[in-house]
């Protein structure tokens, strides 16, 4: 399980008194709003249209039931009894007072939890894929990189005033759960040819105003360059990315603005002269820091269970959990569970204190003590025996967390939209409810089978709509909410940014058009096999275009 | 017809200029100003508010009347004064005191 060091328990405890301090002059009249604004977004605060909002990082997704507890307690205590899990596999408070939020954050420090890294013109908390030291198709665990990477960007005097904010994501398995080509660096583990772990490195993808999916400037890093080369690409983004206009300074412009060849040549330059330095990571270092992600240790069960067998035959909903909420697991006789926080109807992402403590209580009953938040906004049990699976389904069922629906299309990203957001153009969580709702039926969304719907209230994406198999762009126009539809994203290892569909739809009308090309797809899918985002790839927009708009 | 908002430093609420630079807590409260002096000379009450670690942010939105009500023209500024949509039960719109 990963762990604090003693290094990162001073460093909290000295950044949560340091903040608490801040706020103290804030409130004496010592700092203006300008010079507290900034303090404040360095330890997670920003202010939203109701409240103050408070992003508590969650590294690599990753938890225990203590800490899910304390998050569960923190929401009844200082927020309205609820907390939001975001894209970025945090968490959300929407309801802190500026006064509480130091009290907050000491309550966190007690295990081991801070809203370091999740704002600000920083490296942010580098994102993992959810199933990590679970999945039977990973080479390895990613954390324990990704928490390297962690250690070297927290606090690095030279990266903390970068041009905008940089984001990075990595992936252990050939099949990409983490979107690493949207980040601003991707990584994907790789064994080379001698057997070793390196990374495929992708730079400059992202999302936002101008999407692009990231370029691969190396097929195989050795894992030793892993820290030499990154801060190498850094190098190169702080001294050449823009300052002159934050919609241009992320590093997916100066890629774009560069081109790949000139900015490889500058990065394997830099990287050259740093390669054999102090960044050179020592294969004990690492094998160090895979001992924090140690996986618990399971024994090989039957694979196939009677109980779990039976229960399926006679119970459809656990039938339809088992079918879509459960991820092979590497050791024979277990299972990984999605818990979908996506309730027909509900706000995606969203949970309740009672659920967090429900979830906390199952995953030291059942799960290793072991708990993942997905950039899907949803909660994983990385490590469950499959004769366990019945009782935790059970248990989810009284909490309203039982939905057999992980990739499916009620199964939805949303970003908090207008309801919360002080960017936002447009709602997206009624939009999402109402999708919801329409397609609800359990057949039906079995029947339309593995269709992701990602929906932002403004061109900031933070719904990750561009990568959505169908997106969902909510805009203004005249006063009133517009959505603008694109079709055939995506976030896996064959990424592609979705392309505008045509003009846009009114709030009334955006669910009949996704309803539209849903059935346009169940009309010409070749069969059950082939998904939403098959049938769109090999037939194109026309048949989607044609169903929505008529015949031009 | 115009109203100052903002959100006040302290616990982040929603709030709006009432009568002599006070700051009230229900849209219904506002002072409604209607001529541009009226809207410059709130907006110099509320720099005072700012500069006395009372309020973040004060800006002038537009508001109209709509069944004897006063209501912002955009959807924005509704939702600041509601609550959010999808919480019915959170927000100023949970308030039994709501007029």
């Amino acid at each position: 399980m990963y762990r604090y060091d003693e290094f990162d328990q001073d460093f909290v405890n000295q950044r949560t008194a340091q903040f608490t301090d801040q706020v103290r002059r804030r409130l004496a009249g010592e700092l203006s709003e300008d010079e507290f604004k900034p303090l404040r977004l360095m330890n997670g605060l920003y202010l939203q249209l109701h409240a103050y909002m408070l992003r508590v990082a969650i590294p690599y997704g990753t938890l225990n039931g203590r800490q899910m507890r304390k998050l569960a307690d923190i929401s009844r205590k200082y927020d309205k009894s609820y907390g939001h899990f975001t894209t970025r596999q945090n968490i959300q408070f929407n309801w802190p007072k500026l006064e509480d939020t130091p009290a907050i954050l000491e309550e966190l420090a007690e295990v081991e939890m801070h809203a370091i890294q999740t704002s600000g013109n920083c490296i942010r908390n580098v994102t993992a894929d959810h199933f990590a030291g679970a999945a039977a198709d990973e080479i390895a665990d990613p954390r324990p990189y990704a928490e390297i990477l962690r250690q070297w960007s927290s606090l690095h005097p030279e990266f903390s005033f970068l041009p905008r904010k940089f984001k990075i994501a990595i992936t252990g398995a050939p099949h990409d759960r983490a979107a690493v080509q949207v980040h601003d660096i991707g990584l994907q583990l790789a064994r080379g040819e001698d057997g070793n772990i390196g990374f495929v490195v992708f730079v400059g993808g992202g999302l936002g105003r101008t999407p692009m999916i990231g370029r691969k400037v190396r097929d195989f890093l050795p894992e030793e360059d892993l820290l030499a080369y990154s801060e190498a690409i850094l190098r190169v983004y702080n001294r050449y990315g823009r300052r002159d206009n934050k919609y241009k300074a992320r590093i997916k412009i100066l890629v774009h603005e560069t081109g790949l060849e000139e900015l490889k040549a500058d990065i394997e330059a830099e990287f050259d002269k740093i390669r054999h330095g102090v960044l050179r990571l020592p294969d004990e270092e690492v094998r160090r820091i895979e001992a924090y992600f140690a996986p618990p240790p399971l024994e090989v069960l039957e694979v196939d269970d009677k109980g779990l067998e039976d229960r399926k035959a006679s119970d459809a909903a656990f039938a339809q959990f088992c079918a879509h909420n459960l991820n092979p697991h590497r050791v024979p006789g277990h299972t990984s569970i999605t818990i979908s926080m996506k309730p027909i109807g509900g706000i995606p992402g969203d949970a309740t204190d009672v659920q967090m403590d429900v979830i906390a209580d199952l995953a030291e009953r059942f799960a290793h003590d072991e708990i993942r938040i997905s950039h899907e906004q949803n909660v994983i049990l990385p490590h469950v025996a499959l004769k366990d699976v019945p009782a935790i389904f059970d248990t989810l069922v009284a909490h309203g967390m039982a939905e057999g629906n992980a990739g499916l299309i009620t199964d939805i990203i949303a970003c908090p939209g207008m309801d919360y957001c002080a960017l936002a153009t447009a709602r997206s969580i009624p939009v999402a409810q109402e999708i919801s709702e329409r397609f609800g039926n359990a057949d039906r969304q079995a029947e339309v089978g593995e269709l992701k719907i990602k929906i932002s209230g403004c061109i900031n994406a933070c719904g990750h709509h561009h990568v959505g198999h169908i997106g969902i762009l909510g805009l203004e126009k005249k006063g009133e909410e517009f959505y603008q539809i694109t079709l055939g994203g995506s976030a896996d290892e064959k990424s592609s940014i979705g392309k505008i569909v045509g003009r846009g739809f009114s709030s009334e009308k955006v669910v009949d058009a996704i309803e539209t090309l849903v059935d346009t797809y169940l009309g010409l899918r070749a069969g059950k096999e082939e998904t939403f985002l098959d049938a769109y790839r090999r037939v194109g927009e026309e048949p989607f275009k044609e169903a929505l708009y008529g015949i031009s | 017809m115009k109203v100052i908002t903002g959100n006040r430093l302290l616990d982040g609420e929603v709030v709006w200029m009432g009568e002599n630079g006070s700051w009230v807590e229900l849209l219904s409260l506002a002072k409604i100003l209607h001529e541009k002096n009226d809207v410059a000379d709130a907006m110099a009450l509320a720099k005072k508010s700012l500069d006395e670690q009372v309020m973040v942010d004060a800006y002038e939105i537009d508001v109209k009347e709509e069944d004897g009500r006063v209501v912002p023209v955009r959807l924005r500024e509704l939702i600041r004064a509601a609550g959010p949509t999808t919480h019915p039960h959170l927000g100023k719109q949970a308030r039994p005191t709501l007029v």
